[in-house]
């Protein structure tokens, strides 16, 4: 598991490459945690390259969720795949997560 | 071929039990003395409703072969949980757990934040976890489930097992229980629970044989092998999944309650006098709309943070431009005072303007936004944050005080399977007082209660019925008290006032009864194969003020809110004499019971009331007599001496464990 992120002018992107599973979930909880701290709070999780999530990566992803609307920001999802999509679905995740198809369009609407 | 054996005894159980107790029903009600004989019969069927669900329970028994062996790359947590157990306990446990074969990590899960006690973990090489910055003064603690829940969050081990702080786990826990996991839809393998200071008689009831044993390999036929707390091994996986099932349900709930709430605050901050302010009026309005597009989103199902987020944007724009009027309006005000202290000044000569300018200022409406704080209130809460709880991930159940039966319903209704192991991989300590002992089974009832009355088993859409049944099982046998009370004054009512609740004692009593008294006695000793069950069912009707207690506080505290109102589990062994007030209500029982006995006997001389009766009835109170009799044992009881050595005072604590059903 990999996580990068870049700061763009509206949001920052973080990307996840790889299993996001228990072992890598605190790893993206630090590098959120990162961003936020550095003053970018519009956060979105690139998920195109990550072929692989538990619940405990998603898991992680609420965690992250929560401290960027703490900072006023928001936490947001792009490019899904399949298994990920499922995990969602079967968790009814997708109730709470939208998620986008690029990270350009997460932040579109605002 | 003891499989044959228990089920052709279920069957005749059944058979009999309903034929005795369809008898009591429709023609043997003694309807002058209704009062007491309705009671009675109800408690039969109470009884009989217990033993069919045991026979359920043993008429798919599982015997397990050892599991397979597990792949080598599980990873394992191992959990210690402790709040003030003495530190040389708790560093016994966690150096035996550190000696587990598998590769593992060992964490002493450190409720009671103990400098000490992280000291000696790091020293020892063992890690120590204690509940995070989240955990906030103003947060709901949830006692043990919130102690996993903060450890689950810094951990990352592919599965998790649980010890009390008192449960010294072999060597090889693990080896023996991992390979269950290679099915990969099984969530929870449980051992037993075994106490190591406890003599052989059991003075306290304190193994329970029966459910670490027949009851829990029954529920293991049915999938629905329980989670008991402690010398468990969980999935890590079936535990986060729990618990985001569980955040988007109370988010959305919350949600809704919100939107709700929020409507009503608007309505109510319009008839404010603030609301006379065209701004605020206006800024009411915004936020009313606000909440009536999130109203129809969520119904169109968006998903809870776009609407959530919507609903605190617009809102916050609302304010902004409230604020932004009233700074201007202020501007306005200093300009006046401004205009005003020069005259005042030109006047007299003297600055009389301040007060009189605050007065000004109070006097209106200085902060629109002060006034509304109900509403802001109520919007803070649309949120998908759970603010409301330390962490929004809670994956252990915190619906009860005994988090583990809770948590093993919510894992079999998301489809996941359990095993029982039935082999002791950890030793235990035992209370060894009675006033230890009551807490912790007043404690064990009422949190079976409240998972009843917040989740009863029955209406869970995705349980089986097998596993509906199990759990109902369980929580069916706290209710004995109630039956208790019954089969006490059933013969104390016949002894002193000659007052029968069955029409008569006849030949049709005795040939419906008997047979049935008979094969529910055999099929305990055929199901339980010898295991001694005597105490068990002593402390189900002894205990019984014990039992009704928890089921009156759980009621109270699901319906009305109230709090359970339990004490905190003795640190120690009581020390001072024998406590004979702490079972005053069963001394009181069985004063009566004895008086019941020279009264009846009495009558019986004086030709008032029948042999046969009398007899019947003296044998009842002698059963209810050596039934109590167990108490006398336990409150005499001075802890535990290991053959061989000397007495000891102080025994251990056990404050956070659970092992049976009131069998």
């Amino acid at each position: 598991m990999q996580f990068s992120y870049e700061v763009k002018d509206s949001y920052a992107e973080v990307k996840s490459v790889g299993r996001l599973n228990m072992v890598a979930a605190p790893k993206l909880r630090e590098v959120v945690n990162e961003v936020v701290a550095g003053g970018s709070s519009r956060v979105v999780v690139n998920l195109a390259e990550t072929d692989f999530m538990d619940s405990s990566g998603l898991g992680a992803l609420i965690g992250c969720l929560k401290a960027a609307r703490q900072a006023g920001g928001d936490l947001r999802i792009s490019g899904v795949q399949p298994q990920v999509k499922m995990v969602l679905e079967l968790t009814n995740m997708d109730r709470v997560l939208t998620s986008y198809t690029s990270a350009e369009e997460a932040f579109g609407d605002d | 071929m003891t499989r044959f054996w228990t089920r052709l005894l279920v069957v005749l159980t059944v058979i009999l039990g309903v034929n005795y107790v369809a008898w009591r029903w429709m023609a043997s009600l003694n309807w002058d003395a209704w009062w007491i004989a309705v009671p009675l019969v109800i408690a039969e069927t109470y009884s009989l409703i217990d033993v069919m669900l045991f026979g359920l329970t043993v008429w798919n028994l599982k015997i397990r072969k050892p599991p397979p062996a597990p792949p080598e790359t599980a990873t394992v947590d191992v959990f210690i949980t402790t709040y003030n157990e003495p530190l040389d306990l708790v560093m016994t446990t966690a150096l035996a757990a550190k000696d587990i074969r598998w590769p593992h990590s060992t964490w002493i899960l450190d409720d009671g934040d103990r400098p000490e006690m992280r000291q000696l973990a790091e020293s020892n090489g063992v890690g120590y976890v204690t509940r995070g910055a989240d955990w906030t003064p103003d947060m709901p603690r949830h006692a043990k489930a919130g102690n996993l829940n903060n450890a689950l969050m810094v951990t990352s081990g592919e599965y998790l097992l649980i010890l009390d702080a008192d449960q010294i786990p072999e060597p090889d826990i693990l080896d023996k229980t991992l390979g269950y996991f290679n099915d990969d839809r099984v969530a929870l393998v449980q051992t037993p629970q075994y106490f190591i200071n406890v003599p052989a008689d059991d003075p306290l009831g304190s193994q329970a044989p029966l459910f670490y044993g027949p009851i829990q390999q029954g529920k293991d036929g049915w999938n629905a092998a329980f989670f008991c707390g402690s010398n468990a091994i969980l999935r890590r996986e079936a535990l986060m999944q729990l618990g985001l099932v569980g955040y988007v349900k109370a988010t959305e709930k919350s949600v809704r309650r919100a939107l709700a709430a929020s409507r009503s605050a608007i309505k109510k901050a319009r008839r404010s006098e603030e609301a006379r302010n065209p701004l605020v009026e206006q800024m009411l309005n915004q936020v009313e709309a606000a909440t009536e597009t999130a109203q129809t989103e969520l119904e169109a199902g968006a998903s809870l943070s776009e609407i959530t987020y919507r609903v605190r944007r617009k809102v916050d724009e609302a304010v902004r431009t409230l604020v932004a009027a009233d700074f201007s309006a202020l501007q306005a005000d200093l300009e006046e005072i401004a205009a005003m202290e020069l005259a005042h000044v030109g006047e007299s000569g003297v600055t009389t303007v301040a007060s009189d300018a605050v007065d000004r200022m109070s006097g209106r409406d200085w902060s629109p936004l002060g006034a509304l704080e109900s509403v802001h209130a109520v919007l803070d809460a649309i949120s998908v944050e759970r603010t409301d709880e330390a962490q929004p991930i809670m994956p252990l159940a915190t619906i009860s005080v005994t988090e583990d039966m809770a948590t093993a319903m919510r894992i079999h209704s998301l489809g996941w399977k359990s095993v029982y192991h039935h082999e002791i991989l950890a030793n235990g300590l035992a209370p060894e007082d009675l006033k230890t002992m009551l807490t912790q089974r007043l404690r064990w009832a009422q949190g079976t209660m409240q998972v009843l009355l917040r989740e009863n088993p029955l209406v869970q859409p995705r349980l089986s019925w097998g596993q509906r049944l199990m759990y109902f099982s369980t929580m069916w046998s706290y209710l004995s008290g109630f039956a208790a009370v019954v089969y006490f004054a059933a013969p104390i009512i016949y002894l002193t006032l000659g007052i029968l609740p069955v029409s008569s004692l006849s030949w049709d009593f005795f040939i419906r009864f008997i047979p049935f008294m008979v094969v529910n006695q055999l099929l305990f000793v055929v199901a339980g194969h010898g295991i001694p069950t005597w105490r068990g069912q002593q402390y189900s009707l002894a205990l019984f003020p014990t039992w009704i207690k928890a089921c009156t506080t759980a009621a109270r505290n699901v319906w009305f809110g109230r709090p359970l109102g339990f004490a905190v589990t003795p640190k120690a062994r009581q020390s001072g004499g024998p406590s004979w007030s702490l079972i005053r209500p069963q001394i009181i029982v069985a004063v009566l019971l004895a008086v019941a006995l020279v009264v009846g006997v009495a009558r019986l001389l004086t030709g008032l009331s029948e042999p046969l009766g009398t007899l019947v009835n003296v044998a009842w109170v002698a059963f209810d007599l050596v039934v109590l009799s167990v108490l006398v044992k336990a409150v005499l009881y001075k802890g535990f001496v290991p053959e061989g050595a000397g007495p000891e005072d102080v025994g251990p604590e056990r404050p956070e464990e659970r092992n049976a059903d009131a069998v």
